[in-house]
């Protein structure tokens, strides 16, 4: 792996230089975005942003799993989880194409 | 919720922001996130997930009409993968089910 890990310093910082708010407001406002989409999220309503992708929740039923190293057979509670899919526009980037992003 | 809404409710929770410094800032999240997977980064992000590309190689897939074999050239995908606080918060909220230990869950969560 030689990539390397973009995290929340970073969009906080790029909020700092592109938008010219102070580095505490850029910083609480990337955790304030977040926050909205998973405030969102929890609520069971789907998160949908243009050219980036979606998030949705979906309901799983619960069914026997197995412990797969001793094999015992575990009960899985029904629970909820987080799906994303993401846009073509993304999809597109990643495979190096339309990069200047036309939107 | 879509882009504008969350632009919006960005907005109303902070009156010092106009509406363009706003849209600014949720558009630079996702500019950011975006370029970083393009160069084959991965996006971490505490509590909320981590967004990566993995690849997929190259395959002979078929056209499901006629069978025909067709060649799928490599290409790479983005991947999310929920966090653990909001994996747990999305699980709290539903009829209270907090009786699973979060450590047993993390060990056979892993299997899928």
């Amino acid at each position: 792996m030689t990539g390397r890990t973009l995290t929340r310093a970073q969009l906080s910082e790029s909020i700092y230089q592109q938008v010219g708010l102070s580095r505490n407001d850029s910083a609480e406002l990337v955790e304030l975005v977040l926050a909205e989409i998973a405030d969102t999220l929890c609520k069971g309503e789907m998160v949908k942003i243009s050219s980036f992708g979606s998030f949705q929740v979906r309901s799983k039923g619960g069914r026997v799993g197995r412990n797969p190293k001793t094999g015992q057979e575990v009960p899985i509670q029904p629970r909820r989880v987080l799906v994303f899919r993401a846009s073509h526009v993304l999809k597109d980037r990643i495979n190096g194409g339309s990069g200047g992003g036309g939107a | 919720m879509i882009k504008s809404e969350l632009v919006a409710r960005v907005a109303a929770r902070n009156p010092s922001l106009n509406h363009r410094e706003a849209e600014r800032i949720v558009a630079t999240i996702f500019d950011e996130i975006v370029a970083a997977l393009a160069r084959g980064d991965r996006v971490e992000l505490r509590g909320f997930g981590a967004f990566s590309v993995k690849r997929r190689p190259s395959r002979v897939g078929r056209n499901p009409r006629t069978g025909d074999a067709v060649a799928v050239s490599q290409k790479s995908v983005p991947y999310f993968k929920t966090g653990k606080e909001l994996r747990e918060r999305l699980n709290a909220t539903q009829s209270g089910v907090q009786a699973a230990p979060p450590m047993e869950s993390a060990a056979t969560g892993s299997s899928d």
